[in-house]
Formats: C-alpha cells, structure tokens, sequence
C-alpha cells in the first residue's frame, strides 16, 4: 500500500511538473506582449500655467458639459466663495480648480486646476485588478466600464488621489475621472477644458514640446516662474505639466519623488511569480519535505 | 492519549441564550447588508473618495485573511511535517479556514461596487496587479479547502444516504457516486493539501504588496517594501495562537477537557515564530530608520504602539515563559493578545497607516459597516456551531460505538 502510494505521488508529481513547464513555456511571450513601458513618444499632454489662470471656472463647465454631468447655470461660476474652501474631483467634477491666496512670492492670488495628470507610468493602470484602466497611444489613462468591478483599488493606488467612485448608485456605479477628452481627441479635437480657457492658461502639444515650452517660459521669465516644471519628472512624468510662480508641492499638488508609483509592486510581483518558478519551486519543497517525513515515521514503524 | 480520542459530532443543544443574542447580531447585519445591495455603498457605508477603502476590507478581507491562517499552518504541520500528534486539530482548523474564506468572500462581493462583475478577474488578467493575485489565489484556495473538507461529508453520508420520496430509487447510485469521490479524494488529497499551503503563503504575502503602490500616502511606520513578507509572517505566527483561542473557547462551550499537551506543542512554536517577525519588524524599522516617527505623538504613532507592545511583544514573552505555556489560561491570555495583534496590524496597515493628501472629510466606520462586519462573524459562529454538531469535526474521548472515522483528513497520511 505504501509503495503504491509512493508511486502514485511521484506520477502525480510528474505531471505536475510537466504541466508547470508548459504554463511557464506559455508565460513569456504573454506577458511580454501586454506590457506596454515606454510611453509613445508621440504622446500629448497639457501645459498648464498658473500664472495665467485667472480663476474663470469655465474649464469645469466645458467639463460637465463634455461628459454630461450636470453643469448647472453658467452665470453661478462667477462666484468666487467656492475657492474658500479647498476641492477635489469627483464624480460630480472631473476637474476643479483651487484658489490660493499669497501663494507665490510676487503675486497674491494663485488658481491651479486639478485634474487625472496622465501619468507616464500610472499607478491606476498598474493596480487595476482587472485591467480596466488602460493607458492609451496618445497618453490618455481611460477606464473601461464593461471590465470594472468597482473594488477602487486605482484609487488607493492613485498618488494624486484622482479616481472617484458614484458611491451613491446601488447599480452601476462608475469609476469617475478626466478621460483627457479621449474621444474629442480621436476626433482631432481639443480637450474641452482647453478649448475653454479664455487666456490661454492650457496648452495642448505633445508631450515634449511642452516640457521645452515650459523650459523656455521660466528661461524669459526667471522672477516670475518657480524653477520647476511640476510633472516633468514626479512619479516618472506626467502628460499633464505644471508651472507656477511657486513651487506647487508645497500645497496644490502633492509632493513626489521620481520613481514611477508602480516601480517596487511590480518587482516585487516580478519577483514572487517571475513565470511562476518560486510557487511551483515551494510545493515541489513542501511535496518533497511531506515524502520524506512519511518515510521516515514508515521507517521508524517497520 | 491520542488513541483514546476521535472527532464525533458534538452532542449539544444548539440554541441557548448565548446563541439566540448571536443570531440577533447576524440578523441586525443581515439588514443592513441588504441596505447596501438595494441602496448602494454610499447609504450604508461612510467611504469616501479620500477613503475608498474601509474596515470591509480593513477587517472583514485582510483581518479575515490572517486570522483564518490557522488552517494552513496546521495543515502543514500536521500533515506536510507529519507531527502526528497535532492531527486531531487540523480538523476544527480546516473548518473554521473554510468559513473564514467564505466570509472574506463575501466580504469582498460586498465591497466592491460592482459585485456583479466579481467574476471578472476570471477573465480579465493584469498580472501586475497585487490584488488580482490576491483574488486568483483566495478564489483557489477556497476550492481547495472546499476540497480538503468533503471526505467530512462524504464520510458523514457514506452508508447512511436516505433520499426522501420518489429521489429514493436514486439512493444507491448516490452512495456509489459517494464511495468513488471518497476514494479519488483519498489517493489525491495529498495534491491539495500542498496546494493549499503554497497558495495561502502567495496570497496571505501579497495582501502586503496591496499597500506597497500607495507609498506616498502610507504613514511610514508602516510603509515599507518588505511588508509582503512581514504579512506572511504574522500570519504564520497568528496560525496557532488562532487555533488554541478557538480550541478553549469551544472545549469551554461544549463542556469538554482542552486538549492541553497539544495545545502547548503548538504553544512552542509561538514564541520563535513571533520572535522572528519581530526581528523582521524591529530591522526594518532600524534599516529605515522609522523609530523616529514614534516621538512624534499622534493617532498613528499610538496606534503601533499599541500594536507592537500589546499585540506582539507582551505575547512573545509570554509564550516564552515555560509556566504560561503550561498554563490552559495562560496560553489562552497570551493567544487573545497575538491576535488582537495582528488584527489591529491589518487594521492599521489599511486604515489608520492610509493617509492622503487631500482630505475633506475624515473616514469613521458607519454603524452600517460595524453591523455588517459583526454580522458576518456572527454569521459565521453559527455556521461553526452547526457544523460541530453533525459533522466529526472535534476530537473527544472514545466512548462506545463511534462511525469508522479517521484523525487526518484521508490520503494526507496513511
Ligand atoms: S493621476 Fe492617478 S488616475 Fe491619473 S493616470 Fe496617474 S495614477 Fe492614474
Ligand atoms: S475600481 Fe475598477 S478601475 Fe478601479 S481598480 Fe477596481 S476594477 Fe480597476
Ligand atoms: S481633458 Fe477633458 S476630461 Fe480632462 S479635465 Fe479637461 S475637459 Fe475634463
């Protein structure tokens, strides 16, 4: 009885094995092929100057109406009492903007509009559990309703705590976010918000001609501008870029260093599963250690 | 000893004062369970989009995770390391793993928003996502535990199957059918046994890879790349301490003799096991030199002092006192405090450790929430009930005629 079992487990064993090897022999060329690292080069971004913007709203409006959400009456936007108290997106707004007073050095007033930044490495995109977000070719970060399964795990992940979730629908809630305007964009049209902006405070480009854009604005102009291009680099660059006359991690945009936020989970997921060899390598150790300690009590036994 | 002894159904009276007040809390959850399916997460929940994540996950999912460790660390124990002696509880272990995944189960299908998507990770694969591997795995092991537990049933029916009506032609059939799972399970028990310590040590570590993304808004007591590996290790030392609380409590309620030589067998293992999470703790924290946060005083600096003094430290003394573990109520004392420990770990590492950057409105657990999270552990004490009093489960002396049941889940050892 005992051998037979022995034979049994060594069979089984066997084909476990066998089996790793075909998974492990598959696993490669899957992975390879869905993981997209380096960002398209081609990819867009907006350069958002703060110290042009006046405040206006009028990017939250064009954002409502865009992604039919109640925009409510244009008029009430010229009410200035909503900076009094600090906001955030969510899914009534995908893009508020904040004001603050006596925040750079040479003016008083400060407006910063906050939206998804569109990051280069996203967090989101990394943790979803079932891929629902996707960064795509022209850098936009968009979420996909037919995959999501509403576990707000993008928003934990997050490092500019964008994601927000329609908490108070029982059915279908969404996961709410800027889309970067995805589908105007396929269009060949501008973002609504910086369709929008009266004085020009956005600006739409690819990606690298902005950060030489910006780089050149704080050259002209080095009393007005804070040295740094918010976005350039923080958790590996983002599509959306920031200059201010001020330096914005301080208060308005959190502050972040420049590893990519996903950096260490995926090493370490890489690291546990690299083409499953360490589980695969545990159970042969723990089948090995219960074979051994058998024989063994077998022995002592006879 | 231990031949004197073998799991049997216990012989109780299922409702007594104590059962009816639990079966009160599991209706109160009950209702406001169905408030969050028929109104959403907002009416009943205080999550927030500063807080998405609250004590469901905090306590009902990753709690829920490492206090059902017991079940893989006896399994490991008793039959991957064939320490015989520690057979008998494997059983109540294997049994309350099993309703301690269903309710993380239904924790997370309560969780998330769209709960009718649950399957979808079936489907939908990103392989960098911690939490899809923590949902791949949990979703596995719960079968394999499913598994593990049907020679108890099997057994239970074998010999006894009594279909009521015109079903009872198929009566035959059906033990037939029985009697050939019972032996497939026997020769391949082993399979899942193995699975099921592999699988539990995968995801019980990446339920810490989970907060790792979130970096730079985790307080850095906490923070820190090696906490897939300190999750794995608490829940291998809170495995025990688990099944020697369980083990008095119902020796207590059932009016049984605690099994005290094994339950200080086990009680041997706690103390270096502690110990060895603590040196991991303790380095890291010296490595990145985070003592310093302890100075300051808030809400988070006391809350890991409660957690490493109280719920580590104070027991990893205790258990390495030869009197204590010799002692029913000593090892029962010190036990409470390791999982008291770990549980205000996950409870800190998801809630109290997550501090954005932007906060409008703080996030306190709603009655809701605490209703629904007592609810399920009530649940799930009536379910232990249940199956304690018609399934062999605990192992108690011998007395006269017993059904031709076996210490060890059949095929692990033989
Ligand atoms: S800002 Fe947040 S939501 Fe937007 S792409 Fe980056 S990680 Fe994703
Ligand atoms: S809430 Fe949706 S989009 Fe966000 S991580 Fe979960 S499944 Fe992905
Ligand atoms: S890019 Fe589009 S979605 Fe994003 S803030 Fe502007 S208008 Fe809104």
């Amino acid at each position: 009885m005992a051998t037979q079992n022995r034979r049994d487990f060594i069979k089984t064993a066997v084909a476990i094995g066998a089996g790793a090897g075909i998974l492990t022999g598959t696993m490669p060329s899957r992975i390879t092929a869905k993981e997209v690292k380096t960002p398209s080069p081609a990819r867009k971004g907006v350069l958002v100057d703060t110290t042009l913007c006046i405040g206006c709203r009028l990017c939250e409006y064009a954002c409502k109406e865009e992604h039919n959400i109640p925009a409510g009456n244009l008029n009430s936007y010229e009410d200035r009492s909503v900076f009094d108290h600090l906001r955030r997106p969510d899914e009534t707004a995908l893009t508020v903007v904040n004001e603050y007073k006596n925040y750079g050095q040479g003016e008083n007033i400060t407006d910063v509009k906050i939206q998804c930044m569109h990051c280069d490495h996203p967090a989101c995109v990394s943790a979803c559990i079932v891929g629902a977000m996707t960064k795509q070719e022209n850098g936009a970060v968009i979420w996909d309703t037919d995959k999501c399964i509403g576990c707000r795990y993008c928003m934990v992940a997050c490092p500019f705590q964008v994601p927000a979730f329609e908490y108070q629908k029982a059915l279908d809630p969404h996961i709410m976010k800027c889309d970067f305007c995805y589908d105007r964009q396929q269009k060949g049209k501008l973002p609504a918000c910086v369709d929008a902006c009266p004085v020009e405070a956005l600006t739409f480009g690819n990606r690298v001609d902005l950060v030489e854009e910006a780089h050149r604005r704080i050259k002209a102009k080095p009393d007005k501008y804070f040295n740094h291009v918010y976005g350039e680099y923080e958790v590996g660059g983002t599509s959306w870029l920031y200059l201010a006359s001020e330096d914005l991690s301080k208060k308005a945009l959190p502050k972040l260093g420049t590893e990519p936020a996903p950096g260490v989970t995926e090493s370490i997921q890489h690291g546990l599963f690299a083409y499953f060899v360490p589980p695969v390598a545990l159970y042969a150790l723990l089948g090995g250690i219960m074979w051994l300690t058998k024989s063994n009590k077998e022995e002592e036994e006879i | 000893m231990r031949q004197y002894t073998e799991p049997a159904p216990v012989k109780i009276k299922y409702f007594t004062p104590g059962v009816i007040v639990v079966c009160l809390v599991a209706l109160n959850g009950f209702f406001f369970l169905m408030g969050r399916f028929i109104f959403g997460l907002g009416a009943v929940t205080n999550l927030n989009n500063q807080y998405p994540w609250g004590l469901w996950i905090g306590i009902d999912v990753a709690a829920g995770v490492a206090l059902a460790a017991g079940g893989f660390t006896t399994a490991a124990l008793g039959h991957i390391f064939h320490k015989d002696k520690y057979e008998e509880i494997t059983r109540p272990a294997l049994l309350t793993a099993m309703l301690g995944y269903t309710f993380v189960a239904f924790g997370v299908f309560t969780d998330i928003g769209r709960w009718y998507y649950i399957w979808h990770p079936l489907i939908f694969w990103n392989h960098t996502s911690p939490l899809f591997e923590v949902g791949i795995c949990v979703m596995t092991y719960l079968t394999v535990l499913y598994i593990e537990f049907l020679p108890i049933v099997t057994k239970k029916f074998i010999g006894h199957v009594n279909l009521p009506g015109v079903l009872s032609k198929l009566n035959r059939t059906v033990d037939k059918l029985l009697r050939a799972l019972d032996r497939g399970l026997d020769k391949t028990m082993f399979i899942f046994i193995i699975a099921g310590v592999v699988l539990s040590c995968l995801h019980q570590s990446s339920l810490g890879t989970l907060m790792v993304i979130a970096g730079s808004k985790m307080h850095p007591l906490w923070e820190t790349p090696v906490l897939p590996l300190l999750f794995l290790l608490s829940a291998i030392a809170v495995g025990f301490p688990m099944v020697i609380m369980e083990s008095i409590t119902a020796s207590h309620s059932f009016g049984l003799k605690p099994e005290k030589e094994t339950l200080s067998g086990l009680a041997n293992f706690i103390g270096p096991l502690l110990g060895i999470y603590l040196a991991f703790k303790i380095g890291d924290m010296a490595i990145r030199n985070t003592f310093r946060y302890l100075t300051e005083f808030n809400l988070q600096s006391v809350m890991f002092t409660i957690e490493i003094v109280v719920g580590f430290i104070v027991p990893f003394r205790m258990f390495m006192s030869k009197a204590i573990r010799e002692s029913i109520t000593g090892m029962y004392i010190a036990s409470l405090l390791v999982i008291f420990g770990v549980f205000l770990n996950r409870f800190n590492n998801f809630i109290v450790a997550y501090k954005p950057p932007y906060i409008l409105k703080q996030y306190f657990p709603s009655f809701g929430e605490v209703s629904v999270t007592l609810g399920f552990i009530a649940m799930e004490i009536l379910l232990y009930r249940l199956f304690v009093k018609y399934f062999p489960i605990i192992s108690q002396p011998k007395t006269g005629v017993t059904p031709s049941a076996k210490f060890e889940i059949k095929g692990a050892t033989k």
